[in-house]
């Protein structure tokens, strides 16, 4: 058996990745206890698992309950052990993939400060109102506008605002829910 | 009827409820008042160990030795810390054990007191759950609940950090039973039937089948072990084990295979690689079993018996998953089986096992004997020779004397053998070995040690002095941290880089000077006699066996080679059969 040896570019226990890469959100039902964030966030980093977006806010204040919504970019293979490890964790209820158990509705809220004077305030107001962003603060040389809607949205608007003037921005991050009448 | 007491006495008082007998621990300020408590009553007895990482492991060999949940408690900052290295060979081996921390009063918890960590943040990734009780009345809940999650589903060690003054407060005492309806926490322990009955559909069919067991068949309970013995013998199929499951299945068979994986045999590793039918119970798939992952049981349809959701399609692609409890879905592969065959398929099964015959005949376990020196192999097996007849439990440490433990001692129950397999932790052996020794006083235990290893929590030896635990420590004492040499003889050009055991301790000296029995052995015509020597000796021992210094560790699968790549003893070219990407594996 020896006389089989050859050399072998392999490497073992790392596999090439099963499939190219996907964005899915993830909704997570959890006990609202402290620490279940980091608890959440150290599975990821400990285990290698990416993190575009998270959110977390308590949902159900009677009975503890918290949503997370996690937005990650993995292989297929990878998905399900992001799903399998998160379920493992005792304050966790319930996972959903929400991006592949049909279809869902995603929303983030941006606030958006832009300076800027003359003919770009006009312009600013103009394009704000094309993407139904509200005016929330307001003084002679900026405007703070609230928009929500989806990640491409904001995204889009943030652009356009840049040679406006943008001076910074802060999101929410995603939330995202099922369509239809079933609950989580 | 609920029953005010403090949280220090509630400690006690749920330990008991829950039927502990021994606890491993360290005291300190952060635990005094439980402590206290201890020190009121004796229902539950304390075992002071020399060092927390010793607690740890000892509560893992008294856990791995029952099938209860270890008990340790420590106090705050340095205790917990100490604790991790125990914490997380639990994790990663899947034993049931609840860890007690002291912490600092909750008005100093973030001030940076003295002897504060932030315990439950550095457990967070080396345990199945962990709390901080934060509130008298979560107490009682808390201290059953770490029971249920660490000895249910696949078990694991939690922690409870308790503060100084949650253990003063008084609060109401009740003692859960029920956790059945846990709001979030449901194990799944009974098979899919489908799943099982597909899966004897395709064990009727299958010409080349092979079942691989691991440490999950131990962690269900003996009646899983006399499960897989029935199935087996009601199959015909032949059996291999894990590192983890070694026992479960007797190595007196003639259906034994042998350990699989790295330093497995070479029957076992040829028929995962050429088999058809592949039945994983209760194991995980690690890399030390697969090998080069791309090239693992090419042909087989794999089918993979596990409690944990999250271990099926971990590493490698399963054809038919059932998620359960080992012993249950194995009980029910009987009932299936019988249903449907009364014969074993002796027939069909003949040229598999001829195949099977001339893998064995390769005898990967040979190796070359000496008038001269001791060889390691010779040595565990002339001690194997002086127990044959006894009830014996083993440990070990990590290393090359691991696995000649687990290729030359043959094991026939379940239970006896405790190894730290998954996190390799060097130490691991002299403490568990107490903690066998605390569980079953009048059992032969036997810590199968390197001197490498043994230095690490040789201050655990004091333990057992104290409490008059006749452990055997059984050195085999090559004077290098022997894999690593192996490692860099292979790898890295025979230059061996801080792997020489320089300054070692006279072991028959230390013995003494911690109050027990030193012997030391070089020559194998005197091996039989000072084995005999130890096992007479009615008290802790340290046997210093010197064996030859540069053994290697055959049969092996080198890094980045597949299961019939393996090389033997008596390959002549061991330093060139690892490429240049497998030198960067471990």
């Amino acid at each position: 058996m020896n006389a089989q040896l050859r050399a072998s570019g392999s490497v073992y226990f790392v596999p090439p990745e099963a499939g190219a890469p996907e964005r899915h959100t993830l909704t997570v039902l959890v006990d609202n206890e402290p620490g279940i964030l980091a608890r959440i966030a150290g599975l990821f980093s400990a285990r290698g698992f990416n993190i575009d977006s998270l959110t977390v806010s308590e949902t159900e204040h009677e009975k503890g309950l918290s949503r997370i919504t996690i937005v990650t970019v993995a292989s297929p293979k990878t998905l399900m052990q992001i799903k399998m490890q998160l379920e493992r964790l005792v304050p966790v209820h319930k996972v959903h993939d929400l991006t592949a158990e049909g279809s869902s509705l995603e929303r983030e809220l941006a606030l958006v400060k832009v300076a800027g004077t003359g003919e770009n305030r006009v312009e600013t107001l103009r394009i704000a109102d094309a993407f139904r962003a509200q005016v929330v603060d307001a003084s002679t040389e900026s405007f703070v506008f609230e928009i929500t809607g989806k990640s491409s949205k904001i995204e889009q608007f943030i652009a356009l605002m840049v040679p406006l003037g943008l001076v910074e921005v802060v999101r929410t991050g995603l939330a995202a829910i099922s369509r239809g009448a079933e609950g989580m | 009827m609920a029953e005010q007491m403090t949280g220090a006495e509630m400690v006690v008082q749920a330990l008991r409820d829950q039927g502990v007998r021994h606890l491993f621990g360290y005291p300190g300020g952060a635990v005094l008042p439980i402590y206290d408590a201890i020190f009121q009553q004796d229902e539950v007895e304390h075992i002071l160990v020399r060092h927390e990482q010793g607690a740890t492991h000892m509560a893992e060999g008294y856990a791995r030795s029952t099938g209860k949940v270890g008990v340790v408690l420590v106090t705050s900052g340095p205790g917990a810390t100490n604790a991790v290295t125990g914490l997380t060979d639990a994790l990663l081996d899947s034993i049931p054990m609840v860890v007690i921390t002291g912490q600092v009063a909750t008005p100093l918890i973030g001030s940076d007191a003295f002897q504060e960590c932030d315990t439950v943040g550095i457990t967070r990734n080396c345990t199945k759950h962990n709390y901080l009780v934060k509130d008298i009345r979560d107490l009682p809940r808390v201290l059953h609940e770490a029971f249920y999650i660490a000895g249910s589903g696949r078990p694991g060690p939690v922690v409870i950090d308790i503060p100084k003054d949650v253990q003063f407060a008084l609060g109401d005492y009740y003692h859960l039973t029920n956790f059945d309806s846990h709001k979030s926490y449901k194990p799944q322990v009974d098979g899919d039937l489908d799943a099982i009955e597909a899966a004897v559909d395709l064990m009727l069919k299958a010409e080349k089948p092979v079942f691989y067991t691991g440490g999950g068949v131990i962690n269900s309970g003996p009646e899983a072990s006399e499960n897989l013995r029935e199935l087996a013998e009601l199959t015909g199929f032949p059996v291999t084990s894990t590192l983890m499951g070694l026992g479960a299945f007797p190595a007196s068979n003639p259906q034994w295979l042998g350990m699989l994986g790295m330093h497995g045999t070479y029957e076992a590793n040829m028929a995962m690689h050429d088999c058809d039918l592949m039945i994983n119970i209760g194991a995980r798939f690690d890399d030390r079993i697969t090998g080069r992952i791309d090239a693992f049981s090419p042909n087989s349809t794999k089918i993979h018996v596990d409690i944990d959701p999250s271990s099926i399609n971990k590493n490698v692609v399963i054809d038919l998953p059932i998620i359960g409890d080992c012993g249950r879905v194995l009980e029910e592969m009987v009932r299936i089986w019988r249903s449907k065959s009364n014969q074993p398929r002796t027939e069909a099964l003949a040229p598999w096992f001829e195949e099977i015959g001339k893998w064995r005949a390769v005898k990967s376990l040979a190796y070359k004997g000496s008038d001269e020196v001791i060889k390691p192999q010779y040595a565990i097996e002339r001690l194997r020779e002086a127990v044959k007849d006894r009830d014996v439990y083993i440990t070990t440490e990590v290393g090359q004397h691991q696995m000649w433990a687990a290729q030359y001692f043959p094991f026939e129950q379940p239970n006896r053998w405790m190894t730290s397999g998954g996190l390799g932790t060097m130490g691991y052996g002299l403490p568990a070995a107490v903690g066998v020794q605390v569980a079953h006083p009048d059992a032969l235990v036997i810590d199968i040690a390197g001197e490498a290893s043994v230095q690490m929590t040789m201050q655990e030896f004091s333990t057992a002095i104290q409490y008059k635990l006749p452990i055997k420590v059984f050195i085999l004492n090559n004077e290098y941290m022997g894999m690593v040499r192996q490692w860099q003889e292979l790898l890295h050009g025979g230059r061996y880089s801080q792997s020489y055991s320089e300054s070692l301790p006279d072991f028959v000296k230390l013995a003494e000077a911690f109050g027990g029995k030193g012997i030391r052995c070089e020559d194998p015509g005197k091996l039989d006699a000072a084995i005999k020597e130890m096992l007479d000796y009615d008290g802790p021992v340290l046997f210093d066996c010197r064996v030859t210094k540069e053994e290697n560790c055959f049969p092996m699968i080198p890094s980045g080679k597949a299961h019939n790549e393996m090389i033997l003893a008596d390959s002549a070219d061991i330093g060139n059969v690892i490429d240049d990407r497998g030198k960067t594996l471990v």
